[in-house]
């Protein structure tokens, strides 16, 4: 089975009924789209994500109601950095789609996603523990893995695979 | 900089209320989890977890291995369904090369996992009942888990980390009378759940202990992320074997088990139900398994058979060649999950081309669902608290990772 090539046309994706969706509520929102392996990935705007999480969310006809996971990539050297990764669910639907937000090194801010899913807690606590990406607006966002008084974020591609000896 | 205490603390919020220290090596949180109380009397007012004594770095360690070297730490995050997380990496990574895999291999594969999700389950309603105090179960539970160790032991030499699927396929055929043994063991086994049941299906402290309490909706445990028998438990259809099926699941006929009130009987129900579904399925894997190669046919990925290395010189060369110096994929990245013993298990994996996964994040159903279990116990008594724990299933393993 020889695998298909990506989709990242825009134009071609915009038949997926999540990217029509976020299009027709905002277009510049949507920074890019990938249609690889029979998954969806769309990049979203920073400044957008919150809104865009509600908005699929709340869709009537695909509902994404489950968070299954949030976690991030790190791109080290090259910039922007961060990839902070969402993985949305439908269960009524049985779809899924994944979200993305580019993150540059020195601003490695995005809004929390806790409001519009609690499960978001400790996920997003997670990738501040591990990569140190902070997300505004979560209520507890302290280091969940690590010790509290761990230096350095061990996920980040700079991190020795032993660790600082 | 100011100096942080290394591990969470937690104050108390009213005069009345103390602060409760529970674990990390109390016996009933299963493995390493710290519960901070804050309580009232006997009445809990808030519950924080506090995890990651068991982080080992699990997943910046595949970032310096090779895609085939990874399977064994697979086996490490969730000790008690090995085979499930061999599944969801090699599903993972299979997808990430396009790689078709025969049929008898998928079979085999839904054989180990079924098999898996009986011993994860028993050790679960083992170690659940003796929480409670029901100590019978437990014993009863490990004489039928020593079977199905023993098969494991047989296909793969372990016992428990089994690490028996490779990308590709399977790691060896099983050996002569293990289907035998293992058809053995399904018809024996649903009179053992009978056993289970009799002991505490009607009993009435059992009902006691589990019968309202700890609840969670529908909606709740779906906004915290929980999945598996505590999302089922809570009125929620859902299974992934079912609904997005993987690795030949579509060709099995099996029941969703389903229960409506939400606690931690609910939950309790589903899973002996699920009990009765995998050894169904056990047997029809077993009656209808398909003959043909347990390996894809594809000389760069998957190792070729010990005979061949013998015999054939382009055998050992591939053989030398994926040893030493891995197996290129290409670059893209991939979400793979399946329904493991406690929820949606998840790999994402980020291929960059080379040889070594670029990323590897597992997605714990055990994360989300203890997100679910302030949700529960709160208000509620200390006692309760036990129970709560014991009903979500909880694998430390996997949460810290």
């Amino acid at each position: 089975m020889a695998l298909a090539p990506a989709i990242t046309d825009l134009e071609q994706l915009k038949g997926h009924p999540a990217v029509t969706r976020l299009f027709a509520w905002n277009p510049r929102a949507v920074e890019a789209a990938k249609f690889d392996r029979d998954e969806m990935t769309v990049v979203i705007e920073r400044s957008a994500i919150r809104e865009a999480c509600v908005l699929l969310r709340d869709d009537h006809d695909c509902p994404f109601n489950f968070l299954s996971d949030v976690t991030c990539v790190d791109r080290f050297p090259s910039e922007p950095r961060f990839e902070v990764v969402y993985h949305l669910l439908s269960i009524p639907k049985k779809e899924r789609i994944r979200l993305k937000v580019l993150l540059a090194g020195e601003s490695a801010v995005v809004d929390s996603v806790m409001p519009v899913w609690p499960a978001a807690n400790y996920f997003e606590r997670e990738v501040f523990d591990l990569f140190g990406v902070r997300f505004t607006g979560h209520p507890y966002l302290r280091r969940l893995l690590m010790p509290e008084d761990w230096e350095g974020h061990p996920l980040r591609k700079d991190y020795p695979v032993e660790g600082y000896r | 900089m100011a100096h942080l205490s290394p591990t969470p603390t937690l104050e108390p919020t009213q005069d009345k209320t103390m602060i409760l220290n529970m674990g990390p090596q109390h016996p009933s949180t299963h493995g390493v989890l710290r519960l901070l109380l804050e309580i009232d009397g006997e009445n809990v007012v808030r519950i924080m977890p506090d995890i990651g004594f068991l982080h080992t770095g699990i997943e910046k360690t595949c970032e310096a291995k090779f895609y085939h070297q990874v399977v064994p730490l697979t086996d490490r995050i969730d000790y008690l369904c090995p085979l499930t997380n061999n599944l969801c990496y090699v599903l993972a990574v299979e997808k990430l090369l396009g790689l078709e895999i025969p049929p008898k291999a998928q079979w085999l594969r839904v054989l180990m996992n079924e098999l898996t999700r009986i011993n994860s389950h028993l050790v679960w309603l083992g170690t659940h009942a003796l929480d409670i105090g029901a100590m019978t179960v437990f014993l009863y539970c490990f004489r039928e888990r020593e079977d199905i160790l023993r098969l494991f032991e047989a296909a793969s030499g372990q016992r428990m980390m089994t690490s028996y699927f490779r990308v590709g396929g399977i790691a060896l055929p099983p050996p002569l009378g293990f289907f035998d043994r293992a058809r053995d063991f399904a018809r024996r086994f649903p009179s053992c759940v009978d056993e289970y049941e009799n002991l505490l299906t009607n009993n009435p402290i059992w009902g006691m202990r589990t019968k309202g309490v700890a609840r969670i909706t529908a909606e709740d445990a779906i906004a915290l992320g929980a999945s598996g028998p505590t999302l089922r438990g809570s009125g929620v259809d859902f299974d992934l074997r079912r609904d997005m099926p993987y690795s030949g699941y579509e060709n099995f006929k099996f029941k969703v088990p389903v229960a409506q009130e939400g606690d931690v009987f609910a939950r309790y129900a589903c899973r002996v139900q699920e009990l009765r579904e995998s050894i169904a399925i056990v047997q029809q894997a077993l009656d209808g398994m398909p003959e043909g190669p347990i390996k894809a046919d594809a000389p760069k990925v998957v190792l070729p058979d010990r005979e061949k290395m013998k015999t054939q010189m382009e055998a050992l060369i591939y053989h030398f060649k994926i040893i030493t110096e891995g197996f290129a994929v290409p670059e893209g990245e991939v979400y793979q999950a399946v329904e493991s013993p406690r929820g949606e298990m998840g790999y994402y994996i980020v291929s960059d081309g080379t040889a070594k996964p670029y990323r590897v994040h597992m997605r714990a159903a055990c994360l989300a669902n203890l997100q679910a279990l302030p949700k529960m116990c709160e208000g509620k008594l200390i006692a309760d608290v036990v129970a709560a724990i014991g009903s979500i299933d909880i694998v430390l393993g996997e949460i810290d990772r």
